[in-house]
Formats: C-alpha cells, sequence, structure tokens
C-alpha cells in the first residue's frame, strides 16, 4: 500500500469509474476496489444506452439532459474507443392513439429542455429505410447517443489516474468516533480514507447493509439479444411507444418495446427485457420470444437474421425507480451512487460530477433532494 | 406450436446417445433422438451421406462392428430419429424460466417436464428471404434428457493458422468420412492427442501424402499411468493399429514438437515444425520446414456442454484444462432429470459413450417406470439402476470405471504446457470470427487491466463472433492469465433466427419433422 | 441403379498404393450434376456438401473475412467454427460443411458479412 487516499470507490463499473474520473480532476487521490474485474456486473452486461427520450419530466431526466452533455465533452475528451455515436433515438408509434400519447408525452420533454422532431409517418423510411410499413409516426430525440460501456469505464477509469485494484470484495466498513468512515475492509486488510463511495450497483443494498444503513437496492433481470454481425441496418435508437389506457385509474402511461440498434461492431443489440426474478440467470424462453418478436414487428427484415447470443444483466432498482447519490446522513463519510436501473451508464457522468462536489464541498449542479439515500429509512430519513 | 412429448429426449446421436437412445427403447421408454447431422453417427461414426453410395463405409472407420450393432438396437426399440434438428436450449417446462436450480435444494420439486427448443434444417435455418427454413422452430417434451452433444475440437493458434489449407485434424476427418473428400495430397498433421495418429491413418489410406505426424507431447506421459495402460488392452490394441498404419505408410511421429507457423500466399505451401522444450516453449533455433498443401492440427477435444450449462448443471475441470460436466454415478448431472453421458463428461471416447449411454438409459428407465425417493448415489452399489440387471449394469460399471481411469491418463499426457503462447506473434489472430491478434488481446491484459477471459472479451470483443469463443477460447484464457478453463456459458447452444425465436408463443411454429437414419 | 457410376477418382494416384477416398469407401454416387461457383461450372456429386464439392475442385477459400479481407473456408468441418460461411442461391452466411449441393445450386463467394444489401 502507497500513501493514504482521499476517497475509496467500491465498483469499477461505469458508475464507480465516472465517480472516480470527476474526484480525481477535482483534485482528490482515488482508490477503486471492485470483487470483480473491471466492468465484470451490471456495466458490462449493459447496451449503452445514453437516453433521454425515455425519460418522463422530472429529477431523473434532469439527471439525464445534464449527463448527455457530460458525456458528449467525455467522448472528446477519453482516447479512442469508447464507440461513442451520437446516433440519436427514434420512438415511433404503431397507430393515432399511440401517437396521440407519444406527442403529448413529447411535448412535456419539450418543456423540460428535451429536443424533440416530430417525424410524419411518410418521413419514417428517411430515418430508418428498413422500418415496418404502416406506423402512425414517430419522435426524433438527437440527443439520444450511444457507447460500448465495457471500454467506457476501462478508458475512464485510465484517464482518472485512480488506483485500480481489482479482486478486491469489501467485507467491513471501518468506524471511528461518532460512526464516521473511516475506511473499508478486504481479504487482503484494510485501507484507510475519509470518504467511502458505494457505487457497487446491483449489490449496493449489501455494501450499505456493511454500514448499517438501509438501502433497499434491487435486482431487476434484463435479457439482451445480439445478432449475427450486420453492415449498418439500423441508424438510430429505435423502439416502439405503445399506448395503454388505463380506464380504472383514469391514467395513461407509455409502454415501450425493446429498443433496437446497431453497433459499430456489426451485431443488432435488441434489448432488454426487464422481469423482477432476483439474481437468476435461468434462460427465460418467453423473454427471447418478446423480444424477438418486438424487433422483428420494428424491422421485418430481422426476422431472417441469426441472434448468435443472449446475455442476462442485472438493473439495479430502488423501489421509487430513482438512484441513490450523494452523501449518506446517517453515515458521515460514506456516499452513494448506485441503484441508477436501466441507465446507469447514461446518467454516470453526472453522478460522478455529483459525488466530486460533495466530496470537496461544492455546490451540486442540480437539486440532489429527491436522490438522498436515506428516504427509504421508515420515518422519511434521518 | 404442435409439441411432441415423449418419456426421453436424447440429444446428441453420436455413440453415447446411440446406445443410451437404443437400451431406452428396449427398456420400453417412449424415445425421441435429437441431432443437428441428416444421419445418425454423431462425429466418430460420421456417414457418407447416402446418396454417396458408399459400399464399404467400414473402411474408414475403427469398430464399424459396434456401430452396425448401435444401429440395430436402435431400430429395434420404440426411438424416433429426428435428424437436423438443431437444439438450441433445453428448459424446464411451464416456470417461464424462473426454476433455477437454487430453487430446488431438496431436489423434489417434481419430476417434472423438460422442453427441448430446436431449429430444424440442415444448417438450422437460414437467413434472407430465400430461406423460410430457419423459421422452423419445434419444441419436443420430454420427462427426462439425456445430454450426449459430444465435443469439438481444442485449437491453439499460431501464425499462419488462418490461411486457406489449415484445418482442424478432426475436421479433415469428418470431411473425409462424410463427403469423401480430402484437403490436400501432401498433409501435415499435428497438435496433440491420439485423435491425431488415427486422422493420419485414415487419410493415408485415402491416398494422402502425410510427410509429419507432429505431437507436442511425450507419449511417455502414459508411462505414469501404469495401472490404467494395463487395464485397458483395447485401447492399447487401438494405439497399436494406428501405429501400425503409420509405420505401414511410412509416416514419421515427431513428439515434443508444433507446428510453429504455417506460410503460403493464397494457401498453406510450407509449415516450421520447432522442437518443444518441457513446457511446451518452442526451442530456439530448432525449426525446420516442412513443404505440405494442407495441415491437420488439433489439440484434443473439448466437451459441448452449453446446453447444460445453461440449465446450471455442475461442472469440473479435466485433466488436460477443460470443464466437463460433474455426474452422479448414475450419469445424472446436478440438476435432477437431467443426465449426460460421453464426451460431456470428460473426453474419454467412443467405447466409455457406448457404456455411459447405456448406464443412463438404465437409471432413467428405473426412474420413470418406478416413482420413489431417489437414494442417492453410491459410487459402489448405484441405486437407481434396473436390479433386474444387474450382471449387465456391474459390467458397465467397471468397463466405465476402466475406461475413465484410461481417459485421465491421456488427458494429463496431452495437457498443453504453459509455453505454447511463446509461439504466438503479436499479429497473430487468435479470434478468427472478430480477427482480434494476440497483441491486441496482450495490450487489454497489460494495459487495461483485464485479468480475465470474460474482460478480455468485452475489451477486445475476442469470442465474441459466430463461434463464440469455440474456437479461441482456450487461447484467449490462456493469455487472459486467469489459469481457468474457458468457460462454457452460451445460453444459445446454436444461432437461432429471430423468426424462429419469435414464433417460439404457443400456436405457432410446425411439427418436427422426420428424417432418415 | 444402374445409373450410379464408380468413383472417378479426378485426382492422379500419388503410387501403387493409394487410393482416393472414393475408391476406400467403394462409392457408387449417382449421377454427377453442374453447380456453379462465382459463375463458373463446376461438377459435384449427390450427397456432397457445398465444403466437400468445392474441396474436390480444389477450391480451398470461399470467404473474404470482414475486416481484413482475408480468405476462409472450412476449419473445424463439424459446423461449430462458422469459418466456411458461404453465399449459396443468394442467402448469405450458410455452412458449407452443413449444407448439401443441389443441381444447379449458384455458389458465391461470400464477402464481409454477406448482406451488403441490407446496408442503409
Amino acid at each position: 500500500m502507497t500513501s493514504t487516499p482521499d476517497v475509496i470507490v467500491v465498483g469499477a463499473g461505469i458508475v464507480g469509474a465516472a465517480c472516480a474520473h470527476y474526484a480525481a480532476r477535482a483534485g482528490l487521490k482515488v482508490t477503486v476496489l471492485d470483487r470483480g474485474p473491471v466492468a465484470g456486473g451490471t456495466t458490462g452486461s449493459g447496451e449503452g444506452n445514453l437516453l433521454v427520450s425515455d425519460k418522463a419530466p422530472g429529477p431523473e431526466l434532469e439527471l439525464a439532459l445534464q449527463s448527455a452533455e457530460l458525456w458528449r465533452e467525455l467522448a472528446e475528451q477519453l482516447p479512442r474507443g469508447v464507440e461513442y455515436e451520437p446516433k440519436g433515438g427514434l420512438v415511433v408509434a404503431s397507430d393515432e392513439a399511440a401517437l396521440t400519447a407519444l406527442r403529448t408525452f413529447a411535448a412535456a420533454q419539450e418543456k423540460a429542455g428535451v429536443t424533440v422532431r416530430e417525424v410524419p409517418a411518410d418521413r419514417l423510411p428517411h430515418l430508418e429505410p428498413h422500418l415496418a410499413p404502416g406506423l402512425a409516426g414517430g419522435v426524433h430525440y438527437p440527443q439520444d447517443a450511444q457507447v460500448m460501456p465495457a471500454l467506457a469505464a476501462a478508458r475512464l477509469l485510465r484517464a482518472s489516474g485512480a488506483e485500480l485494484r481489482p479482486g478486491q470484495e469489501v467485507t467491513g466498513l471501518l468506524t471511528g468516533p461518532g460512526g464516521a468512515v473511516r475506511g473499508v475492509r478486504t481479504a487482503s486488510g484494510v485501507l484507510h480514507a475519509p470518504y467511502v463511495v458505494n457505487a457497487a450497483g446491483t449489490w449496493g443494498g449489501e455494501l450499505a447493509r456493511l454500514a448499517g444503513v438501509l438501502l433497499p437496492v434491487l435486482p431487476r433481470r434484463g435479457f439482451v439479444l445480439v445478432t449475427e454481425p450486420l453492415p449498418r441496418v439500423v441508424r438510430h435508437k429505435v423502439y416502439a411507444a405503445d399506448y395503454v389506457a388505463d380506464v380504472a385509474s383514469d391514467s395513461a402511461a407509455l409502454q415501450t418495446s425493446p429498443v433496437v440498434e446497431g453497433t459499430p461492431a456489426g451485431p443488432v443489440l435488441i434489448g432488454a427485457s426487464r422481469e423482477r426474478v432476483g439474481f437468476d440467470r435461468t434462460l427465460s424462453v418467453p423473454a427471447l420470444r418478446r423480444l424477438a418478436a418486438g424487433a422483428t414487428a420494428l424491422f421485418p427484415v430481422l426476422a431472417g437474421v441469426r441472434v448468435i447470443r443472449t446475455y442476462a444483466g442485472f438493473r439495479p432498482y430502488l423501489p421509487d425507480h430513482l438512484p441513490a447519490i450523494g452523501a449518506d446522513p446517517r453515515v458521515p463519510g460514506l456516499l452513494h451512487a448506485c441503484g441508477h436501473e436501466g441507465a446507469g451508464i447514461g446518467l454516470a457522468p453526472v453522478t460522478g460530477r455529483i459525488i466530486a462536489e460533495c466530496l470537496v464541498g461544492g455546490q451540486p449542479p442540480l437539486d440532489i433532494s429527491p436522490f438522498d439515500p436515506a428516504r427509504f429509512e421508515a420515518g422519511g430519513g434521518a | 406450436m404442435v409439441t411432441e412429448s415423449y418419456d426421453l429426449v436424447v440429444v446428441g446421436a453420436g455413440p453415447a446417445g446411440l446406445a443410451g437412445a437404443g437400451a431406452a427403447g428396449q427398456l420400453g421408454l417412449r424415445v425421441a433422438l435429437l441431432d443437428m447431422a441428416e444421419r445418425i453417427g454423431g462425429q466418430f461414426y460420421r456417414q457418407p451421406a447416402a446418396a454417396l453410395g458408399a459400399t464399404r463405409p467400414q473402411a474408414l472407420h475403427h469398430d464399424w462392428d459396434a456401430f452396425v450393432a448401435l444401429r440395430g438396437r436402435l431400430a429395434a426399440g420404440r426411438v424416433e430419429h429426428l435428424g437436423r434438428h438443431h437444439v438450441w436450449a433445453v428448459e424446464r417446462d411451464g416456470d417461464g424460466g424462473r426454476g433455477g436450480p437454487g430453487e430446488r435444494p431438496g431436489g423434489r420439486r417434481g419430476d417434472g417436464e423438460w422442453v427441448v427448443h430446436a431449429v430444424v434444417g440442415e444448417d438450422g435455418g437460414e437467413g434472407g428471404e430465400g430461406g423460410g427454413e430457419g423459421r422452423r422452430a419445434v419444441r419436443v417434451r420430454a420427462r427426462a434428457v439425456l445430454l450426449a452433444t459430444g465435443a469439438y475440437e481444442r485449437q491453439l493458434p499460431f501464425p499462419g493458422w488462418t490461411l486457406p489449407g489449415v484445418v482442424g485434424a478432426g475436421g479433415a476427418q469428418a470431411m473425409l468420412k462424410g463427403g469423401l473428400v480430402r484437403p490436400g495430397k501432401r498433409v501435415v498433421v499435428a497438435g496433440s492427442g491420439p485423435l491425431l495418429l488415427a486422422v493420419a491413418s485414415s487419410l493415408a489410406s485415402a491416398g494422402v501424402e502425410v510427410p509429419a505426424v507432429i505431437e507436442a507431447s511425450g507419449y511417455l506421459g502414459y508411462a505414469r499411468h501404469p495401472r490404467a495402460l494395463a487395464a485397458n488392452p483395447r485401447k492399447l490394441a487401438e494405439g497399436l493399429t494406428h501405429g501400425a498404419a503409420l509405420l505401414r505408410h511410412r509416416i514419421p511421429l515427431r513428439t515434443r514438437s508444433a507446428v510453429t507457423e504455417a506460410y503460403g500466399s493464397e494457401r498453406v505451401e510450407a509449415v516450421t515444425v520447432s522442437r518443444l522444450d518441457a513446457r511446451w516453449r518452442p526451442v530456439p533455433g530448432s525449426g525446420r520446414r516442412i513443404a505440405c498443401d494442407a495441415l491437420a492440427v488439433g489439440h484434443g477435444l473439448v466437451p459441448g456442454i452449453e446446453l447444460a450449462t445453461t440449465l446450471g448443471c455442475a461442472t469440473r475441470s479435466t485433466a488436460d484444462n477443460t470443464l466437463a460436466l460433474r455426474l452422479s454415478s448414475t450419469q445424472e448431472t446436478s440438476v435432477r432429470g437431467i443426465w449426460a453421458a460421453g464426451e460431456v463428461g470428460g473426453v474419454a471416447g467412443a467405447q466409455l459413450a457406448c457404456a455411459e449411454g447405456e448406464l443412463a438409459a438404465l437409471a432413467i428407465a428405473a426412474r420413470l417406470t418406478k416413482p420413489g425417493p431417489y437414494a442417492g448415489p453410491d459410487p459402489r452399489r448405484p441405486s437407481g439402476l434396473d436390479p433386474g440387471r444387474p450382471a449387465r449394469v456391474g459390467q458397465l460399471l467397471s468397463r466405465r470405471a476402466r475406461l475413465r481411469a484410461f481417459a485421465e491418463a491421456m488427458a494429463a499426457a496431452h495437457a498443453p504446457g504453459p509455453g505454447w503462447t511463446d509461439w504466438l506473434s503479436d499479429d497473430t489472430e487468435v479470434c478468427r470470427c472478430e480477427e482480434v491478434t494476440a497483441g491486441r488481446i496482450r495490450a487489454a491484459v497489460t494495459d487495461e487491466g483485464a485479468r480475465d477471459a470474460r474482460t478480455v472479451k468485452l475489451f477486445t470483443r475476442a469470442g465474441m463472433g459466430w463461434c463464440q469463443g469455440r474456437m479461441c477460447g482456450a487461447a484467449v484464457s490462456c493469455l487472459a492469465g486467469d489459469g481457468q478453463p474457458p468457460a462454457q456459458r452460451r445460453p444459445l447452444a446454436v444461432p437461432v433466427t429471430l423468426g424462429a425465436l419469435a414464433a417460439e408463443g404457443p400456436g405457432c411454429g410446425q411439427e418436427p419433422s422426420r428424417s432418415q437414419t | 441403379m444402374s445409373r450410379r457410376q464408380r468413383w472417378s477418382g479426378r485426382e492422379a494416384r500419388v503410387d501403387g498404393a493409394a487410393r482416393t477416398p472414393g475408391e476406400l469407401a467403394g462409392a457408387r454416387p449417382g449421377p454427377a450434376f453442374e453447380i456453379t461457383v462465382d459463375g463458373r461450372a463446376l461438377p459435384a456429386l449427390p450427397g456432397q456438401t457445398v465444403a466437400a464439392a468445392l474441396w474436390a475442385a480444389g477450391i480451398l477459400a470461399w470467404r473474404t473475412t470482414r475486416a481484413g479481407g482475408k480468405p476462409r473456408g472450412v476449419f473445424c468441418g463439424i459446423g461449430q467454427c462458422f469459418d466456411c460461411l458461404v453465399t449459396v442461391n443468394g442467402v448469405a452466411n450458410r455452412r458449407a460443411c452443413l449444407v448439401g449441393v443441389r443441381p444447379g445450386d449458384a455458389i458465391g463467394t461470400q464477402e464481409g458479412e454477406g448482406r451488403g444489401e441490407l446496408a442503409v
């Protein structure tokens, strides 16, 4: 061990990498621990969606908008090879009812700062020549982008200059007078630091438990289908918005189909399903069928294309579907940066910035109270 | 989708599957035997296509009489052979995939049914407008499944191994047995393992000049296991037969050597053979060139266990650093109701595969016909075997023990040495599908912190292509330096068209097709 | 059966002792038919795979790789490696070692992913 770091980041996924990057940029000395390798958890299973299109106005959309800007900056700063593509998203509606709902949704997003461009039915083939005929129309979201998550995490970590220690599982948190964090314990010893950042993703709840606090992070399984390598057949991130009216509750919600997109490496990615089944990787044929049916409904040409791989990942989610970002008021020195559900790749940079500001006592770039890590404590927090 | 139901589905129509299906059929079970090929036989008993009219197929094979016997038993029982069925997954029925092994600690969550998913066609379905074949998805239901999916060849890359004319040793053998063709007129046979002798002997008798057989191990390794050798006179005779064939054709066998480079512009024209030290590092200055127009190369076999790993079946590491299924004394995997036989339990050849297939059939028949609590494995007197045939069971058990011991000795003798990666130059392509070089993989390890095969794959795409790491898996694991056998996790065991997957719902799809044996 | 022929053995014997695989197995295939490879006519036998017909004609490569444009053909020979992918009658990515030849088949060298017509 060299000298004591200013901050220990637990988790070498994309969120941990972003926290390390912005903390190091703020002048802090950072050590990153992970029980596995870089991008060994949810990051390594992610598709790399950087989406604003799927978010309703609210705190998560604010995060996404800021993060989209930060990703654009990072793509310029990082060495080549993170496969950043500002390709834009295209959400399509199959009928007039769905289109009406999509328009309403997009109009609200536009008020919140999202760039939206309605695409009439006859213009859809210009954006996506292989789209199924007969769609009612769509909305183009130029701010949606894509990145290769594992490479992005690795390059971001490397660029940060942080010390990386893979294969080191944290087994306990060291605390001092007043319960303040003083470091972590691992199988190979102890590491001291005045701050510990929980960027353990789906396993963030377990780390919180080591600190004696509740953070109910749960896994939500998703399968992704990967096709044979193809030339570019899909230009944008494309998915269908289907209108679902719940008459009983008089509420309306948008239901989306799987995102279909091409990649620079060749395969088309189709993902991802959503199931709450715990940490179970067992193959689910019904989940694969839904993905395949959704993708071929949008792009009939894909029916004859072969899927060569499928894999499962676990999105870390919290009961209100918002992440936990910021200092834990219950444990001085402990900060959380986890529970981003399916948006972790997209929201990583803004999460890293918020954490860095919290560490140096600066002003976070937006109101972070909705992400208060203590909000699930009985009685409404500390 | 119309789904046929059987007592037992056997996946794979090689020696293990044929023995299992035949025995189960004779015990009165209703059996479906699925295989990707049109005709039965698997790789070991691969038959020439019927239309080639081979009147002496036995000339290409060792122990053809055994195959004739297996074929006869198959015809006598209630076995339905479903050829051209490419099985892509086996799933517990009715749980939507949520029945992970962890949820059945007692192993008594009912003896439920299994659904075997397959796509039908020569190639498992072609894409494009011309091919409706790929959309032919079928499901076959069964009370028990016997996995007899065999093995494929392990490859260790070297500079020039992607040149046309460099083919797998097993591949050359398969093309010879099935298509009656050869890759060249002067073919070097190289790599490691007993298959090389069989391949050289077949090629030579089919008119090919074989300038040398290059074996990386020393056959002295077998001497460390005298008891396994002495107990297996038939195995030794098999080796002697091939050895005699080499002598007859005047083919030199060079041990402790490897092809460390292949040359050629349009196709292979020559290879360099280098001597190896004990760790398989090429000895500097020992390289000698051999002119040839093809090279047949392979380093033993890798069990094809992806259907089982997707179900959560436990695995074990073998003496030559592959993963095989961990099996009970009655050939059952760690997942109740899924049995396995042959190479999937550790590569050991056709004779053991036949014994294991038959043992599995006896155990399955006992389970399905006499329901009752499973007494648990006992290595000396396994329960769950048909008590009506004690003599046969005893014979099979002792044959299995003897042949397994021989296989372990063989695997240890031919295990790749750690120094082989020294013959990889940085510009050698390791992943043939994604064209990823050894240099790129080494950079991921040294510069980007990848310490295991999965991370190397994420960073470099090695193993992400069409073959899903089957060809480069051993090499990537070695270069990543984690010392682990390559993981065999492929939730889709074969490619499936999106159209076929989308049709996987109730009420769609078509009936399975039957075809000739 | 009368139309079945004895194995012709297109290649000359190396010496008196050597044989062709067809002679060895006593093959009596049905009458040969014609296929085309990149427009060139070639004979093929019923029962052969695309790969076997091409090997019999001395052709070892029928695909070029996506990145390097390198020639490839059969490698594993048993449908596991996907190196022998080829375009048959306009359909790309068929495994030549598994797909049988039929009279009149048009085999085409496959470039890259073989689906250039889909590019947008």
